[in-house]
């Protein structure tokens, strides 16, 4: 009996450090959202609030995980270049304008990895390549 | 004995430190400029009564291109604050923390909001229903006045005590301070409060109901 405790308790603790090892993706993907979280705070919370959740109909909620899938490659182009055109979440049009926020592309890959794995959503690393190459394509 | 003695010196402290927890009712500041006046009482002795700073005379158009002026506010309580519509630093906060005012006093009249535009060239009434609407927050609760530029300047820095100024090297071309400021029944200054500070904000929603409270008796 007292070695099955002992043999149970040794295999968890096995596991368990096995478990809490981090590959190196997902330690930088962590990196890029407690940054993100960073630049989040100081350039759109204000409108977009403390939870994504908005405000009003001024300022469209960024906890719409279908729109943020189908927009992934746009997200840079709209934090770069501001919006000017509707848009439509959670099946609202918001038509406001948003302005634009002239960051390198790093700063805009750790907030789209923070706005895009905040907020419920789960959609893992994104990297300043794909935001450079996102850039190019702007509409 | 020594112990008896100890007893009752820590009963007597207890008495007076509970004496002194009992503060009486918390009453809101006065801010602004004072004056004197020198009244005449019924057995013709006189007193000095103080006259506090009140909001002048004003008359703005809202949001239905209506004239708004005291009597709109009179008998109210309300929180002003200076703003402009496309203003995307502390604005949204401010308002954020105003629009939970307007929830939490929906069902009370005595609670008004009055926020007024900075901004005199793109502001126009249609402009701010159309931010109020989008606020989700039109109505006659909450007005939002536009004036001319040094009507509404002026009443910011020397009635409101609101820092505001046009600023051409600003990026949105207007900068100006976050404070709610809330006035009282007879137009007196109350309180103001940064409308992006959490905290503060909280102090507000707390001093609205003392305010109303002191009217009442």
């Amino acid at each position: 009996m007292r070695k099955l405790i002992i043999l149970l308790s040794f295999s968890f603790t096995v596991i368990c450090i096995f478990y809490s090892c981090q590959t190196a993706d997902s330690v930088q993907r962590d990196a890029y959202y407690v940054n993100g979280r960073d630049l989040y705070i100081r350039h759109c919370q204000n409108c977009h609030g403390e939870k994504g959740e908005g405000l009003g109909e001024l300022t469209p909620p960024l906890t719409d995980s279908i729109f943020m899938k189908q927009n992934k490659t746009q997200l840079a182009c709209f934090i770069k270049n501001g919006v000017s055109k509707p848009l439509t979440i959670h099946g609202k049009v918001y038509e406001g304008k948003m302005p634009d926020f002239n960051l390198a592309p790093i700063d805009i890959a750790q907030l789209i990895v923070y706005i895009t794995n905040g907020f419920g959503h789960k959609q893992g690393m994104y990297t300043p390549e794909q935001v450079a190459a996102d850039l190019n394509k702007c509409r | 004995m020594k112990y008896h003695l100890t007893f009752r010196y820590t009963f007597v402290l207890a008495v007076i430190l509970l004496f002194c927890s009992c503060k009486g009712e918390r009453k809101l500041p006065y801010y602004g400029m004072r004056d004197t006046k020198t009244v005449t009482n019924n057995d013709g002795s006189t007193t000095v009564d103080t006259i506090y700073q009140t909001i002048p005379a004003f008359k703005l158009l809202n949001q239905d291109s209506t004239e708004i002026t005291n009597d709109t506010f009179k008998g109210k309580v309300y929180v002003a604050d200076f703003f402009f519509t496309s203003c995307n630093t502390i604005c949204p906060i401010m308002h954020r923390n105003m629009k939970k005012i307007f929830d939490n006093y929906k069902d009370n009249a005595d609670v008004m909001l009055l926020s007024h535009t900075i901004d005199f060239k793109y502001d126009t009434p249609s402009v701010l229903k159309k931010y109020a609407q989008k606020l989700g927050v039109d109505g006659p609760k909450w007005q939002f006045a536009y004036g001319a530029k040094d009507t509404v300047y002026t009443l910011a820095t020397k009635s409101y005590l609101v820092s505001v100024a046009q600023d051409d090297n600003d990026k949105q071309g207007y900068v100006h301070q976050g404070f709610l400021i809330l006035i009282d029944k007879d137009r007196r200054i109350r309180g103001a409060y940064d409308g992006t500070n959490p905290e503060q904000v909280a102090q507000l929603e707390k001093d609205i109901p003392l305010l109303l409270a002191e009217d009442k008796s």
